[in-house]
């Protein structure tokens, strides 16, 4: 479903991707985890095309971004129409009801009958668990509410990949959980996702394959029993001690 | 003196209030005919242009942003009168004649372009990076993400510095009655020039002037009211 090959990204001097090869297969749930700076939300963004990569190509389903070659802004937004983003803030338009956020891709980008648009928009907000909160605008509902109705736009579209950046990372500890579960949901009905996260639990529970990145690298990958009981590379084990350690405390 | 002429004067008392009288309408007929028309035409082309300079000097284009720079810095860099005077009596010198009325509306939108389009700029500058990116995600072009998600929101924010903008175009009308525009202050001064009671008729106009503004302040109110159903307060 996803192959990436290559993926450079510069910021100036600062090289953040040093060279990043991933294969994602249809319905599989991939979960990058890594210290802050590591480049994992980059590479999330890279996917997306929200950075442009400095090298490398994405390929998703059929359509293959080769970022060694010029291309146009049309072109990125057809490339992106296969994926969806959940972002760490939500993002969602405040001047738009959760119905309106939900409904605003179908209608205004894949032209959609309104009405037809309309009650998918409602069964996907059901499926979130907000069916009561519809014609909320986003500062009326909590954050965890406001990262339902995130995930709800993103599914709106359809795509073909989901990718979360940090979802549940702005969230107050007790909303966690109730953005989680909608994730798994997802990742149990065979979504395609890819998921940057400091959930280990989550990483344990639902994810078919967890990167471990560092320094702009992928350091380590495996099965999540592996890469959480196993770690075989330095790095890996350092960085989930420090995670231990904070659970503890 | 003069306030004691007046009162120990009843003949001339009921002058004052004869001219006063019979000025209200035609300065009303000068407000609706030609001050109110002038406001709103030259406000709306003026917003038009402001958001096309506006997005001009936010492009990455690089000579788009030069020729929004130039335009807002002479329009800002110049008198507003003096730019009238060359739009009505500088251009047929060159052959180039335009009535008073188009003239007006040509100069103030000119004007009201140049300096809503940095209250624009820094409304949109203001939207944060992520709605532009949400939109980006969702598959929005350029324009779809404009019009659907940035301007509504910057919009809002652009409300109280743009009703600023109107309300002093309102009054700035009034220089269109240098350029021969029968707007309510020339009949102001018309009516003025045939008794001497310049006083009586400039007070006139300047309370409807005031009356005008201030019942758009109240409009400004309900405007923002409005935009901010979406805010928490």
């Amino acid at each position: 479903m996803i192959s990436i090959r290559n993926l450079h990204k510069k910021f100036g001097d600062l090289e953040v991707l040093k060279g990043i090869d991933v294969d994602v297969q249809k319905g599989q749930a991939i979960v990058v985890i890594g210290p802050s700076g590591s480049g994992k939300t980059t590479f999330l963004r890279c996917l997306n095309i929200l950075e442009v990569p400095t090298a490398g190509s994405v390929t998703i389903d059929d359509q293959t971004a080769d970022f060694s070659k010029p291309f146009s802004k049309r072109q990125i937004t057809a490339f992106r129409k296969q994926s969806a983003m959940v972002f760490q803030h939500y993002n969602l338009f405040p001047h738009m009801t959760a119905l309106e956020n939900v409904m605003e891709g179908p209608i205004i980008v894949q032209k959609k009958d309104k009405a037809a648009a309309r009650k998918k928009a409602e069964a996907i907000l059901t499926k979130v668990g907000l069916s009561d909160k519809m014609d909320y605008y986003p500062f009326q509902l909590s954050g965890g509410q406001q990262q339902r109705v995130g995930i709800a736009r993103a599914l709106a579209l359809e795509p073909k990949v989901m990718l979360f950046d940090e979802p549940t990372s702005a969230l107050d500890p007790e909303l966690v959980g109730e953005v989680l579960q909608v994730m798994k949901d997802l990742a149990s009905e065979g979504m395609t996702m890819v998921v940057v996260t400091h959930e280990m639990r989550f990483a344990k529970g639902v994810a078919d394959e967890v990167l471990f990145m560092d320094g702009g690298k992928i350091v380590e990958r495996g099965k999540p029993e592996d890469i959480f009981n196993n770690p075989k590379e330095e790095r890996t084990q350092q960085f989930l001690n420090l995670i231990e350690k904070t659970d503890v405390i | 003196m003069y306030l004691n002429n007046i009162f120990s004067d009843p003949v001339r008392l009921e002058r004052l209030s004869d001219i006063s009288q019979s000025a209200w309408l035609p300065l009303l007929e000068g407000l609706v005919q030609y001050t109110i028309p002038l406001t709103l035409i030259a406000f709306v082309l003026g917003l038009i242009l402001a958001v096309l300079t506006a997005l001009a000097r936010i492009s990455t284009v690089k000579i788009l942003q030069w020729i929004a720079r130039v335009y807002v810095s002479i329009i800002r860099g110049t008198p507003l009168l003096v730019q009238l005077f060359i739009l009505f009596y500088g251009l047929p010198t060159i052959g180039v004649v335009i009535d008073p009325f188009p003239a007006a509306i040509l100069g103030f939108s000119l004007n009201v372009g140049a300096y809503a389009s940095e209250v624009i700029r820094a409304s949109i500058l203001s939207i944060p990076k992520g709605q532009w990116e949400a939109a980006d995600t969702i598959g929005m072009t350029y324009v779809q993400s404009l019009r659907r998600v940035i301007l509504p929101q910057a919009a809002r924010v652009s409300i109280p510095p743009l009703s600023n903008t109107f309300i002093s175009l309102v009054k700035d009308t009034s220089l269109a009655s240098l350029i021969l525009v029968t707007e309510m202050f020339r009949i102001a001064q018309q009516i003025a020039a045939t008794n001497y009671e310049f006083l009586l008729l400039y007070g006139q106009a300047a309370l409807i002037y005031w009356v005008v503004c201030f019942l758009l302040s109240i409009g400004q109110g309900r405007l923002e009211h409005r935009f901010d159903r979406y805010v928490s307060r």
